[in-house]
Formats: structure tokens, sequence, C-alpha cells
């Protein structure tokens, strides 16, 4: 078995760097962000040129590397010219032919459609060094992220995959345990509990059977951290999972994931069937005597089964409610048996661990919260994508430094965290360092990792009532604080949004959440008040204006706002409202030509403000409606 | 129960041993080929695994991606996840439901659309998103939902699109 893996790493390696070399080498990242760019596109058009072309290039297919906001995203090797990769941004099929005819062709590298060059840092992780972001970033997760090609293990093999493996089978699962409790590794799922003491726990269970899980469900709207990580290197957390099933001593592994994400599904099933293939899952592993193998299993679309006892239930083919816990599932978990639940970067980063040492992972983030967090920036973000930055990295280095901060100077209102559940503090908290006691502190979560920035177009009231509608949606009705609590939060935000709130709705909504937050059955219920609670602290004001004035400030809740036209600014040849109302509201004065919204008739869609020509600017958006009286007053007078 | 109907259960019972906890992979293997789970269907897996239809079916409506009525030619599914809707996936949603006249969750008497939300697909970077057939439509306004429709009906009946998950 082990001149059989010799021989395997050095063949990857061959393959890799005969890669690397080729006189053209065209990378192109097409996960399912890069899909929704048109990718596909991009990949196909590049193939039938070179190959009418009869140019002898190699196209390699990879995942992202968190610059989505530039995606189509094209990497371009030609070493002959002695300058490193290109970083090609927004590379749609029609940007192709310049490219090919350009650089590939010619000697022209198109540098006005790049983003920069690509360097590899110490560790070997890509960086572009013309972009401030990369300064701050800290890739340990996301190390071979867009630059591998996910669906071939020779590549992650080349790049050293699978030697934390090796090294780790020939310690002592309970060295490896100690090594990942020095390295105060904590679970990257959101709450940030000690992987090595869960293991241990499991470990020390006299059980002959045990399972080890992934969660890779990943439900929380707005985060996408997992499914990036399974779909541009899903070896790295199959690697940590051998790494964690043969330290607690499990022989059989599932990874749970979600059926909205069919790419990750794919290339999950690939990647385990090549580890099979190459003896890295199954019998007698590196000739250990460890066994060890692992199926997948696809959710059916249900938020609440990212919690892991529900998980567990879903996986034993049962609807997934949660149970209460004591006894955790290191004890008892699926099948009755113990079972160490796990998220997709915990395990990612366990194999980091076994490589560099738990000396090596702690000099990166802070003293309780070592390592790195991972982060996807959503929202109202110029560059919206994936970062990963060392624990302890302020909000504002994030939000601004990594993610290049609100587009067209527009001003951060709030940054909604964690998830659903998690919270949206505001901008007093932009110096926060990221780790898990901060947040705790400033009352949001760490949780998974989805950070969606919201700017003064945003309104927070309805932000929160969204939150409570989709957990009100979700929650899996078992426990009666979850079913009705949630339920009846969500149906007060209504009202106050509807501009139906009533002043001492507020004190409602705080004591409701003080009891869901004590007697709900799981985290999604104690956790559900989350966003009110954050709103109400850094936001009352939006609230008070909703019940009190019945404004909506951020001019976004349907009730409390109109459409207006105002008629100095209309130009009165111009069409183009009218035209394209879809509920033909808006009409045109016979006389003057200008045009006038029949609030009657107003579905408040917004494509009015949307088709008028930026150099006219005449509709506006007016809250409360009444103000739309006024204003036809005056010019009535 | 039709002939085809009874063609897919034996085949998809054929590889999935009649254990209990294979319910949910049955469920989803049955609606992948069938589009939906029909009464019989349930019926059918019960039988199966030897349990109770009151049990299957109370497994099938917990999971949002369980429906007990066909889809329709086009299936929109419109993503309301957090970036979703804080870059205006509400008024993408209200566009759909007034161009098809359907409420979420409905379909069009002539079968041609099905309209349903979603929790996240997990593609913020392109906000609000409409998945279509199974192809993302990326930064969505309710005026580009328009635009979708005049391309949809262009494709006509032609449309030969899977309906899977």
């Amino acid at each position: 078995m082990t001149n059989d893996w010799e021989e395997i790493y050095q063949r990857a390696k061959e393959k890799w760097e005969a890669l690397e070399a080729s006189p053209i080498h065209i990378r192109i990242g097409t996960p399912t962000c890069g899909r929704a760019a048109g990718a596909l596109d991009t990949l196909k058009e590049f193939r039938e040129k070179l190959e009418k072309e009869g140019i002898q290039g190699q196209i390699t297919e990879v995942g992202c590397m968190g610059l989505c906001f530039a995606e189509p995203l094209v990497i371009i090797s030609k070493p002959e010219i002695g300058l490193p990769p290109i970083c090609y941004r927004n590379v749609t099929y029609q940007e192709v032919k310049r490219l090919v005819d350009g650089f590939i062709l010619g000697d022209d590298p198109c540098l006005e459609l790049a983003l920069g060059t690509l360097d590899l840092t110490e560790d070997a992780a890509p960086y572009i060094p013309e972009m401030l972001r990369f300064e701050i970033e800290e890739r340990l997760v996301l190390r071979n992220c867009g630059y591998i090609d996910p669906q071939d293990i020779d590549h992650y093999i080349a790049r050293g995959g699978y030697l934390s493996l090796r090294k780790a089978l020939g310690m002592s699962p309970e060295q490896i345990i100690d090594e990942v409790s020095k390295a105060g590794l904590r679970g990257r799922g959101g709450a940030g509990f000690p992987t090595g003491r869960k293991w241990d726990l499991c470990r020390s269970t006299k059980n002959e059977m045990k399972y080890i899980i992934c969660n890779a469900d990943e439900g929380d709207p707005g985060a996408f951290m997992d499914r990036v990580v399974l779909e541009s290197d899903p070896h790295s957390m199959i690697e940590g999972m051998i790494i964690a099933a043969y330290a607690v001593g499990a022989y059989e592994g599932f990874i749970y994931t979600r059926m909205e994400y069919p790419l990750v599904l794919d290339r999950l099933e690939q990647a385990l069937m090549q580890a099979r293939e190459y003896g890295l899952l199954g019998e007698d592993i590196f000739g250990s005597g460890f066994s060890f193998d692992i199926e997948t299993v696809a959710g059916a679309g249900a938020f609440v089964c990212g919690e892991e006892t529900a998980m567990i239930a879903s996986i034993e083919g049962r609807r997934g409610m949660p149970r209460p816990r004591p006894p955790y599932p290191a004890e008892y978990g699926l099948n009755g048996e113990p079972t160490v639940v796990d998220n997709v970067k915990t395990l990612a980063l366990v194999a980091r661990i076994m490589g560099t040492g738990a000396k090596g992972f702690r000099s990166i983030g802070t003293p309780s919260s070592p390592g790195t967090a991972v982060f996807a920036l959503a929202g109202r973000i110029e560059q919206i994508g994936l970062v990963e930055v060392p624990m302890g990295t302020t909000l504002r280095q994030v939000i601004f430094d990594v993610g290049g901060g609100v587009p067209e100077g527009r001003e951060l209102k709030a940054i909604q965290i964690g998830g659903p559940a998690g919270g949206c503090v505001g901008k007093e908290a932009l110096d926060l360092p990221v780790d898990f006691d901060s947040f705790k502190a400033a009352g949001a979560i760490m949780g998974s990792g989805g950070m969606i920035v919201l700017d003064e177009n945003n309104c927070m009231v309805e932000t929160a009532r969204f939150f409570l509608d989709f957990l009100a949606r979700e929650e899996c009705g078992k426990c009666i604080m979850g079913r009705l609590g949630i339920k009846q939060l969500s149906l007060i935000l209504e009202e106050i949004v509807r501009g139906n709130g009533r002043e001492e709705d507020l004190n409602l909504l705080e004591e409701i959440s003080k009891d869901l937050a004590e007697g709900a059955l799981c985290n999604l219920g104690r956790t559900a008040p989350n966003p009110i609670l954050t709103t109400l602290r850094y936001f009352r004001d939006e609230y008070e204006a909703h019940i009190k004035e019945k404004r909506c400030p951020a001019l976004v809740c349907k009730d409390l706002i109109a459409y207006y036209i105002l008629p100095e600014r209309c130009e009165r040849g111009c069409e183009h409202c009218v035209l394209t109302c879809p509920t033909e509201a808006i009409v045109s004065d016979e006389k003057t030509r200008t045009k006038r919204i029949q609030q009657d008739k107003c579905v408040k869609c917004g494509t009015c403000l949307e088709i008028c020509p930026p150099e006219y600017n005449a509709v506006i958006k007016v809250s409360p409606p009444d103000r739309i009286k006024e204003l036809e007053a005056k010019i009535g007078g | 129960m039709l002939d085809e109907e009874g063609e897919v259960f034996k085949e998809v019972f054929s590889y999935f041993p009649a254990r209990r906890r294979y319910l949910i992979r049955l469920l989803q293997t049955v609606q992948q080929k069938l589009g939906y789970l029909s009464e019989d269907a349930m019926k059918e897996v019960a039988l199966h695994l030897g349990i109770s239809e009151a049990e299957t079916f109370g497994v099938a409506t917990f999971y949002n991606q369980f429906r007990f009525v066909p889809l329709g030619k086009h299936h929109i599914v419109v993503c309301m996840g957090t970036a979703c809707h804080t870059m205006g996936g509400q008024l993408v949603l209200d566009g759909f439901e007034r161009e098809l006249d359907v409420k979420v969750g409905g379909i069009t008497p002539d079968h041609e659309y099905s309209l349903e939300r979603v929790g996240c697909i997990g593609c913020c970077t392109k906000a609000p998103v409409v998945l279509i057939n199974n192809i993302i439509h990326p930064k969505m306004t309710p005026y580009k939902v328009a635009e979708v429709f005049a391309g949809l009906r262009d494709k006509g009946s032609k449309s030969s699109e899977e309906h899977q998950e």
C-alpha cells in the first residue's frame, strides 16, 4: 500500500507539473456562482476557439476563488512570455475572442480585462498582489479553491493533499485529538464548540458503532461558504473527515447536504469515488488496518435540519425534528450510537492542522479563537464573494478593505451576520474583531459565516420581519415556544411594517423574545429573537417611525410608501414609464404631457423608478403615502 | 395506477432495500422520475417499506422538496434568501405572481407555468436570482420579469428540459 501511494503521488505530481509547464493553460471558474454569470458559455467558447485555431492549450475547470463579483473568472498562464499567470475579470463569451486573438495567439496580455497577476504565497495559496484583500486574507480553507480542478483528485494530491491523513494514521487517535485540542480548533458551524472536546467525548464511549456526519446543510440564506468549498475543493473536507473518523473510531460517515446544491452533490460523489479508487476510503486505508467509508445524503429542503439532532433524524428517514440535548450526539446520535457532527470548514481545517501542527495553526487568529474565519459577503457591497481572514480581523477591514465597501458612495447602515437567527449590528460595531466571543458580546452570533451588508435602502424593521417570517416557515413545530412564539413575533412585525403597529408592541416583542430564548427546544427557536433584539438595540428609531409616524425611513415598506413623478423633472415626450408599468397605472396628462401615477392602480414594483432615464430622474418614493396629497396640492395651487 | 408508474416503482424499489431509513431517498427518487408524489406513489412506498401511509405522508409533507401536484412545463423558482431579499427579491416574486396570475406555490390552468419560492440557492452574489427550468437568471428586477417570459414563450412548446429538482 505504501508503495502504491508513492506511485500515486509521483504520478499526480508529474501530471500537475506538466500542466503548469504547458505553453498555454487556461483556468475557468465554473462553480454555481460562475455558471450564473455565464462561465459555461465562456468555457464552450474557449474550447471552440482553441480547436478552430488549432492551439495546443490546456483548459481546466476550476472552482471559485471567492472573487464572485468578477465572475466569470479566467486565469491564463503563458509561461514563455515571462509573466506570471494573469487573472481576468467578467470574461463572458463575448470577451473570449479578444483574449484568444490578443493574448493566446499574440503577445498582448489584454490588461484592460485583467484583475491582476496571480502569484503564490509561501504556503502555495494563490493570491493577486494587486488586490488589497489578499494582504489581509489568510487562506487555510480556501487554499486550493479556484486554483485546482475539483474533479481531479490528482490536483489535490499534487498540492500536498492526503499527506495529513497519512501522517495522522501513523499517530494514535488520542494523539490526534490532543493535537486538535492544542490547536484550539472551534467548530465553524457557528457555535464554536471546541472540536477536540467533542471528539474526545465520542472516542471515550464504549460503543462498537460510531458515526461521523459532515454538516454541509448550509440552510442559512445568504451563506454559501460550504457550497464554494465543496464545489471547489471537496477533498480537503473529505480528508479531514477521514482523520476525524479515525480519531473517534467511526467506520461509517455521512455527508448531509442540500438538494438545492446539485453541483455539490455531483462533485462530492465524484470525489468520493476517486478517493475509493486510490484506497483512501474503504478497507484498510494506507495499510493501517483502519476502514472507513462515506455516503452522501441529500436533504429534502428543511432549514431546521441544519440542527444536528434534526439532521440525524432526517438521515434516519424521519421528519427532521430536533430533540432536547443532552444527551449530545457525541454520546447518543445516529441510530442511538455516538456520532460526531462537524461542519465542512471545521473538517477542512482539521486537514490543515494535521499538516502544519497545532502551533502553526495557533499562530493565526486570536488566543481564544485561533485560525481563520470564512465569510460570505453579499448584499450592498462592492466586492461580493468569499473571504477568509484571520480571526480577530475587524469588521471594518472585512467590509471596506476586503469587500471594497458599499457601492455608489452610499452609506453602510448595518451588517447582518450569522444567518437568519444571527443579528444586525450597526456602524458602531465596525471595530469589532471577528471572533466567536466578540460577536457574542455584541448580541450577535458568528453563525456559519454569512455576512450581508445593508445600506440606507434597506429597512431594518422589514429585515427583521423577513427573518422571522423565514424562521416561522422553517421551524419544525415540535415545541410550543417555537411553533407559537416565532409565529407571534412574525405577526407583530408584519403589522408594524404595514403601519398597524402599536406602541406597546415593542415591549411585547422584547418579552416574547426573552421567553423564546429561554423556552425553545433547539437553537433555531432560541436564537430566533436575535434579529429583533439586535435591530431594536441598534435601530429603535426606525421601529418608532413605523409605529408613531406610519413612515418607513428607508422607503421600503410597501404599505408606507408611494411613488410619485415630479412634474418639473418629467421629460414630456418620454413615455418610458407609461410603456413599462405592468399595471398601466401611469397616465399622461393630455395637455401638459406630464406623467402621473394613479395610486389606486400602482403595485409599487419600482419599475418606473428603474426605467426613468437617469438624466431626468423624475420618479421618487415618498413616505408616508399621504405626502403625495401635499405634493399634488402644491402643483394644484 | 398507470402501467408506466408501476414500472417506475419496480425499478426504484429494486435498488433501495426495504429499510425504513431509505424513506426520504425513495420519495426523492420517485419524485424525480414522476415529477411529483402521487397518492399511489406514497401508497406504494409505504407498502414497500412496510410502514403506514400516514407516516409516509407525514414525512413527505414535512420537507419543502416534496410536492403532490405535477409541475408546470416551465418551473419558476424565485429565491427568497437574505441577499435576494435585500436586493429586492420580493418585488420580483410579486412580478411573477402578477404576470402569471397565480400565487406562489400555484400552477397556471394550462399547466405551462408553476411558481415556487426557495429559502436560498447559495447564489447570493448574483442576487436577486430566479431559477427557471434549472437555469439561473441573475440580477432580476420586476422589469426583467416580462423579458424572461418573452424568452420562455419564444421557446414555445419545444421546451424539453426535465423537471428535476
